[in-house]
C-alpha cells in the first residue's frame, strides 16, 4: 500500500479541519431498490467483529517468556544494614530492603511502635488507640469508622465495625488487622510481653498489628507465640 | 518510551518451528474459547533466577507430608533465611498442578499460609505471596477459589508502599478476578474497586501496569455491565486511566496497552460514554493515535498493534456517542491529522498484522460517515487510490472500503468530482467479479451513487464492458433489483 507522500507531511503538521467540499445530495441516492445510507456503527462486547483482535490480546498476556525475561535480575550490592534505631537486619539487594522498610518501619506508631500495612490504618489506630478525645467523643456519637477504603460509614463501637466488616464487606471474622484495644494494665504481665510476627490473634490475645522485632529478643518468645497458632498439620 | 520489555528466552531445545507450532494451538485455543465467551488468560511473574547448584527450573511434586514439613518449617524456623527458603521450595513445588491439588486439601495450609502472609517479616510475607500468585495462576477453580481468604489482605496491601509487593499482590488479584463470577463477588463488597483507584496515583511502572492488567480482567467480566462498570465510572479511575494514555516523554508502552484495554471494555458496554467524553477521552485517544502512527514511521516496531487495536475501537465506539454533537470544540475529534495517522496505520497493518485493517476501517467509516470534513481530507490526502489498494485482501476488508467509499460519494457531485475520472471505476468493475454477495451488493450501491451524482462515469462504464460484469449477477436474488437499475442508468446515459 503506497502512501503519497502529503499524508506523512500532514501528520506532522499542526492541528487543523479540512475546509468541507460543497453537500449536495440527490433523493434519488439510496432510493429503492438501493439502500446505502452512511451511518456510524458500533459493536458490542462479544461481537465476532473483535475476535482476531481478542485473541492476539490474549496471546500476549500469556506470553510467560516474555514477562519472564522482563522480571529484572536483582543487582546485588554490599551488604548493608537497616538504619532504623533497634533494626539490624541486613540487606544485599535494594528491593529486599525497600519492602522491609515498608513493612516494619513505614508506618508505625509512634506511641506504641505497631507497624501497619498502611497510612490509612495506622492512621485509624492512633485515633481509636491513643486519641483520649476519641473515647469521649464515641459515647455520643459513632466513630468507629469502616476499615475498608471508600466505605464512609462509622459505627458507636468496634464490634458493630466488625459486623459490618463481615457482613457487608465479606472479610474474615479474624481480620488481622481489625482487633479491638485490650485494656493494658501494667499489672498484666502480658502487656510487656513483645509479641511476634506469628500471633494471629487466637482467643485471648488481642493484638492489632504488630509490635516491632528487636534484635536482642530471645528465640524462646518465638517459638511460644509459634504454639499459639491451632493448626490441624497433624502435631 | 516505546520499548517494550526486551529479550524472549525459549526453553531449551525448542526450536523456531516448535514456537510457532506452540503459538498456532495456542491461538487456535482461544480463538475457539471466545467463540463459547469463556476467554480468560492468566499473567504469571514468575522470578525464575536459578540458584546454583540447581539442574533446571523444574517444577517438583510435592508430597502430603514435605508440604507440611515446608509450612512448618516457614512458621516456626529458627532464622529468617532458612524459613524463607522453605517457602521458596514451596513455591516451586506449587508450580506443578499436583501440588497445588495437594496443598489446597491439605487441612490448615491456606490458613498457615495466610498467617505468613500478613505476618511482620517482610521476607516471609514476599515468599507467602509468591506461593499464593503460583496458586493464582491455576486453571483449576479449586485451587484458585482456595485462594479466597487471603483477598481481604491483598486489597489491603494495596494501599502500602513496597511497589514489589503490591505489584505481585495486583497480578494474583487479576488471576483471581478473572477465575469466576463467584470470586468476584466477594472481591467487590471487599472493595476492590476503591482499593484499585486508591492504588492508581502510584508513581511506580510496574505497579500501574499491574494494576491495569487487574482492572482489565474485572471490567472483562460477564457481569461487568451491570455490576462493575458503573461504579468504576463512579470513582477517580476514569481520570487517572486517561492521564496514563496521554502521549508524552511519561507514556510507558506496557502502562497504556493495560489502560487502553481497559477503556475498551468500559466503551463497548455502552453503559455511560457520555461520561468518557467529558473527560476528553476523545482528544486523548486522538493525540495517542497520531503518536502511534508517529512510531509507527520511526519504524519502532514493538508490537505497536497491541495498543493500537484498543485505542482504534475506543475511538470508533466513542464516535458514535450523541453527546459528541453537544460538547465544545476541544473534546470533538475534528483533527485532519488522524486521517492521515489512520493511513499510516493501515499500511503498517497491511505489513504485519492484516486482521487488525478491519478495525482500522471501522474507524474510518465512523469518522466520514457524518463528516463532509474528513470526508474531503480523503480526497485532498489523495487516500482514495491507496484505499483502493486494499480491495484485495479480504471480503469484510473489500465491503468496508466500498462503504467508506459510498460515505464520501453520498456527500454529492462536489466529491463525486473527484472520484472519477480516476482509479475507481476500474477497481468497481474488478469487484463486480467478486463471489462474496455483500461486497458485489456495496459495489452497486457505489455504482448507483457515481452515476448520480457524475453521469460522465456510467458512460465509461458502458465502455468498459460494465454490463457484461453486471449481466452475471441477474439472477442473484438479493441484487436482481439493483442490478436491473442499474443497467438501465448506464444504457439511458
Amino acid at each position: 500500500m503506497q502512501l503519497p507522500p502529503a499524508v506523512h507531511a500532514r501528520l506532522a503538521g499542526g492541528p487543523g479541519a479540512a475546509e468541507p467540499l460543497p453537500v449536495e445530495r440527490s433523493p434519488k441516492a439510496g432510493a429503492v431498490p438501493f439502500r446505502f445510507t452512511a451511518r456510524q456503527v458500533r459493536f458490542p462486547r462479544e461481537h465476532e467483529f473483535f475476535e482476531d483482535g481478542d485473541v492476539q490480546r490474549h496471546l500476549y498476556l500469556q506470553d510467560v517468556l516474555t514477562q519472564v525475561a522482563g522480571a529484572p535480575e536483582r543487582p546485588r550490592v554490599p551488604e548493608f544494614t537497616c538504619q532504623v534505631a533497634g533494626c539490624c537486619q541486613v540487606f544485599d539487594a535494594l528491593e529486599d530492603y525497600e519492602h522491609h522498610y515498608h513493612t516494619l518501619h513505614r508506618n508505625v506508631c509512634s506511641f506504641c511502635k505497631r507497624a501497619f500495612p498502611s497510612g490509612h490504618l495506622l492512621d485509624i489506630h492512633i485515633l481509636e488507640w491513643h486519641d483520649s478525645l476519641f473515647q469521649i467523643l464515641s459515647e455520643r456519637q459513632n466513630m468507629y469508622q469502616c476499615l475498608v477504603e471508600g466505605c464512609t460509614e462509622k459505627f458507636k463501637t468496634s464490634k458493630d465495625r466488625k459486623d459490618h466488616l463481615v457482613r457487608r464487606h465479606l472479610y474474615p471474622a479474624d481480620f488481622r488487622f481489625d482487633k479491638p484495644k485490650k485494656n493494658m494494665s501494667p499489672a498484666t504481665p502480658r502487656a510487656t510481653v513483645q509479641v511476634s510476627a506469628e500471633a494471629l490473634g487466637a482467643e485471648g490475645e488481642q493484638v492489632e498489628g504488630d509490635a516491632m522485632e528487636v534484635c536482642s529478643e530471645p528465640a524462646g518468645e518465638r517459638h511460644t507465640a509459634g504454639r499459639r497458632l491451632s493448626l490441624a498439620m497433624g502435631n | 518510551m516505546w520499548l517494550r520489555r526486551q529479550g524472549c528466552l525459549r526453553p531449551a531445545g525448542c526450536g523456531v518451528e516448535e514456537l510457532r507450532r506452540r503459538r498456532r494451538e495456542r491461538e487456535a485455543a482461544l480463538r475457539k474459547a471466545r467463540r463459547e465467551q469463556q476467554l480468560i488468560s492468566k499473567r504469571l511473574l514468575r522470578d525464575d533466577a536459578p540458584e546454583e547448584g540447581e539442574g533446571g527450573c523444574v517444577a517438583v511434586i510435592l508430597g502430603q507430608a514435605e508440604i507440611q514439613q515446608f509450612l512448618q518449617l516457614a512458621q516456626r524456623g529458627t532464622e529468617e533465611k532458612e524459613r524463607g527458603r522453605a517457602l521458596v521450595s514451596l513455591r516451586r513445588g506449587l508450580q506443578h498442578p499436583e501440588t497445588q491439588q495437594t496443598f489446597i486439601w491439605l487441612e490448615g495450609s491456606m490458613r498457615t499460609l495466610v498467617g505468613l502472609l500478613t505476618s511482620n517479616q517482610a521476607l516471609l510475607q514476599l515468599e507467602a505471596a509468591r506461593c499464593l500468585h503460583e496458586l493464582s495462576h491455576s486453571e483449576q477453580s479449586a485451587v484458585a477459589e482456595a485462594c479466597l481468604p487471603a483477598t481481604s489482605y491483598l486489597l489491603t496491601y494495596l494501599s502500602g508502599h513496597s511497589s514489589d509487593f503490591i505489584e505481585l499482590c495486583l497480578y494474583t488479584l487479576g488471576n483471581l478476578i478473572v477465575e469466576s463470577e463467584a470470586v468476584r463477588r466477594q472481591l467487590l463488597p471487599q472493595g476492590i474497586v476503591p482499593a484499585l483507584a486508591a492504588c492508581v496515583q502510584s508513581p511506580h511502572v510496574t505497579v500501574l501496569e499491574a494494576l491495569g492488567y487487574a482492572l482489565s480482567q474485572l471490567l472483562q467480566a460477564k457481569e461487568a455491565p451491570e455490576k462493575i462498570i458503573p461504579s468504576v465510572l463512579g470513582s477517580t479511575l476514569p481520570q487517572h486511566m486517561l492521564q496514563l494514555l496521554q502521549p508524552g516523554p511519561k507514556l510507558n508502552f506496557g502502562v497504556a496497552v493495560e489502560f487502553a484495554w481497559c477503556l475498551h471494555y468500559i466503551t463497548c458496554s455502552q453503559v455511560n460514554n457520555a461520561l468518557l467524553i467529558t473527560h476528553g477521552a476523545l482528544s486523548t485517544l486522538g493525540l495517542l493515535l497520531l503518536d502511534l502512527a508517529g512510531a509507527v514511521q520511526r519504524t519502532e516496531d514493538a508490537g505497536l498493534e497491541l495498543l493500537a487495536c484498543p485505542v482504534l475501537r475506543c475511538l470508533s465506539n466513542l464516535l458514535t456517542e450523541a453527546a459528541v454533537g453537544a460538547v465544545g470544540e476541544q473534546m470533538q475529534l475534528r483533527d485532519e491529522r488522524v486521517v492521515a495517522a489512520l493511513f499510516i496505520l493501515l499500511q503498517f497493518f497491511l505489513q504485519k498484522q492484516p486482521s487488525l485493517l478491519p478495525e482500522g476501517l471501522w474507524l474510518l467509516n465512523n469518522l466520514t460517515a457524518n463528516s463532509p470534513s474528513f470526508c474531503t481530507s480523503l480526497l485532498s490526502l489523495d487516500l482514495i487510490e491507496p484505499l483502493l489498494q486494499l480491495l484485495p485482501v479480504s471480503n469484510v476488508v473489500s465491503l468496508l472500503v466500498l462503504t467508506v467509499l459510498c460515505n464520501v460519494a453520498e456527500k454529492g457531485p462536489a466529491y463525486c468530482q473527484h472520484l472519477w475520472p480516476g482509479p475507481l471505476l476500474c477497481s468497481l468493475l474488478g469487484t463486480l467479479a467478486f463471489s462474496d454477495t455483500e461486497v458485489v451488493g456495496q459495489s452497486l450501491e457505489l455504482l448507483q451513487l457515481l452515476f448520480l451524482y457524475r453521469p460522465e462515469a456510467a458512460q465509461a462504464f458502458l465502455q468498459q464492458s460494465g454490463l457484461q460484469a453486471l449481466e452475471r449477477h441477474e439472477k442473484e436474488a438479493q441484487l436482481q433489483d439493483r442490478v436491473h437499475a442499474l443497467q438501465q442508468t448506464a444504457l439511458h446515459s
